[in-house]
């Protein structure tokens, strides 16, 4: 089933500039790896090397923390929308 | 807060449009007045946040910054002129703050902030309003600000895209570690100068961590806690997101494992920067 995926700007070069890309799966982990064959390394600073969420991207379905559902496992379902935050520092860049 | 003293006749006129405004009137206008804010940067987020609050009538605002204005500033920071290059960030906001309302005190803090004066410079304020460019400071704030019971407005911008929330302190409320534990290796996410920035996009971000301010001391209305507030100004869409308290939080937890200031290593590309 497809779900939404809105990426944050520094993901976006990897899908050719798209703030929102469509993806496929029954759970999370599913469309991260959908997503990583779609668009080859998008999803490299997203997990981290055991398989896990890197704490310092946090990813939400709709509007909840997937941490608190759960995590890679969390089931998705058509007209949800997963959304990819990084950590930004930025206030002021001078 | 001692017997409330009368408006003078020029914050009568001054605030006319606050004390005859629903929700804030003249009660929240005397809170505006007896209140002191911090705000942690004079750049693109300081600039508005600064800007508003002083017109707004806060009755002290701190200014942190220790950089000088240079003229790739001016594309966002507002708060400084063409005539202000070359001249301390501090010293342009304090004069144009002075410029904007000259009943309220407005005091400059021309310094880094590192674990060593943090909690003396943010100490005499109610509330801390955050608009630093880097991780450093900004975990360095938020641990502050949890030691010392202080809300924290956050908020931060990259390229078109913008954050904001508030964090107050206390039992079981999400700080910035609920929501990123620590800083991200350098390299894998974006920070400071990477990539360039809308220059109205701290004029938005920047506004709301105002109004929050505002909110935080009047006690109107329903701030950003517990939520985060995203934007994004190509597509023009608001959006928002739950941010809840975590227990395996290293500072506001059940369990701290971080129960003192950090003074993380500048990154980012970034030189270190003087003492």
């Amino acid at each position: 089933m497809p779900v939404q995926v809105k990426l944050p700007t520094i993901l976006r070069k990897h899908a050719g500039g798209e703030p929102k890309v469509s993806a496929e799966g029954a759970t999370l982990r599913d469309v991260l790896d959908d997503l990583e064959t779609k668009y080859p390394g998008i999803t490299k600073n997203v997990r981290s090397e055991d398989g896990g969420l890197h704490r310092f991207i946090n990813v939400y379905l709709n509007d909840e923390d997937v941490r608190y559902l759960g995590s890679l496992e969390t089931e998705v379902g058509e007209g949800d929308t997963v959304s990819i935050l990084p950590a930004v520092a930025g206030g002021s860049p001078g | 807060m001692s017997e409330a003293r009368r408006f003078t006749e020029d914050e009568v006129q001054r605030y006319a449009r606050h004390i005859i405004l629903p929700n804030v009137g003249g009660a929240g206008q005397r809170k505006l007045l007896d209140a002191s804010v911090l705000v942690i940067g004079a750049g693109g987020l300081g600039s508005p946040i600064a800007l508003y609050l002083a017109a707004a009538g806060v009755g002290k605002i701190g200014v942190v910054d220790f950089d000088a204005v240079d003229v790739s500033n001016l594309q966002r920071q507002i708060l400084h002129t063409n005539a202000d290059v070359g001249r301390s960030k501090v010293e342009s906001a304090l004069e144009h703050l002075r410029a904007i309302n000259p009943t309220i005190e407005v005091v400059g803090h021309d310094q880094l902030l590192f674990s060593t004066n943090v909690f003396e410079v943010m100490e005499p304020y109610d509330v801390v309003v955050d608009g630093t460019d880097n991780f450093p400071v900004r975990y360095l704030v938020n641990d502050a600000t949890q030691f010392l019971g202080k809300p924290l407005v956050y908020g931060s911008i990259y390229q078109f895209e913008g954050q904001a929330t508030v964090f107050m302190p206390g039992k079981e409320t999400p700080c910035y570690r609920c929501l990123f534990p620590t800083p991200p290796p350098p390299g894998t996410v974006p920070s400071c100068a990477e990539g360039g920035v809308f220059g109205v996009l701290p004029g938005v971000i920047g506004s709301i961590q105002a109004t929050e301010a505002i909110k935080l001391i009047t006690g109107e209305g329903d701030t950003l806690e517990g939520r985060l507030l995203l934007y994004d100004a190509l597509d023009m869409s608001f959006q928002e997101v739950k941010i809840r308290w975590d227990a395996d939080c290293p500072v506001c937890g059940k369990e701290p494992t971080i129960t003192e200031l950090i003074d993380y290593e500048q990154f980012c590309g970034v030189p270190a920067r003087p003492e």
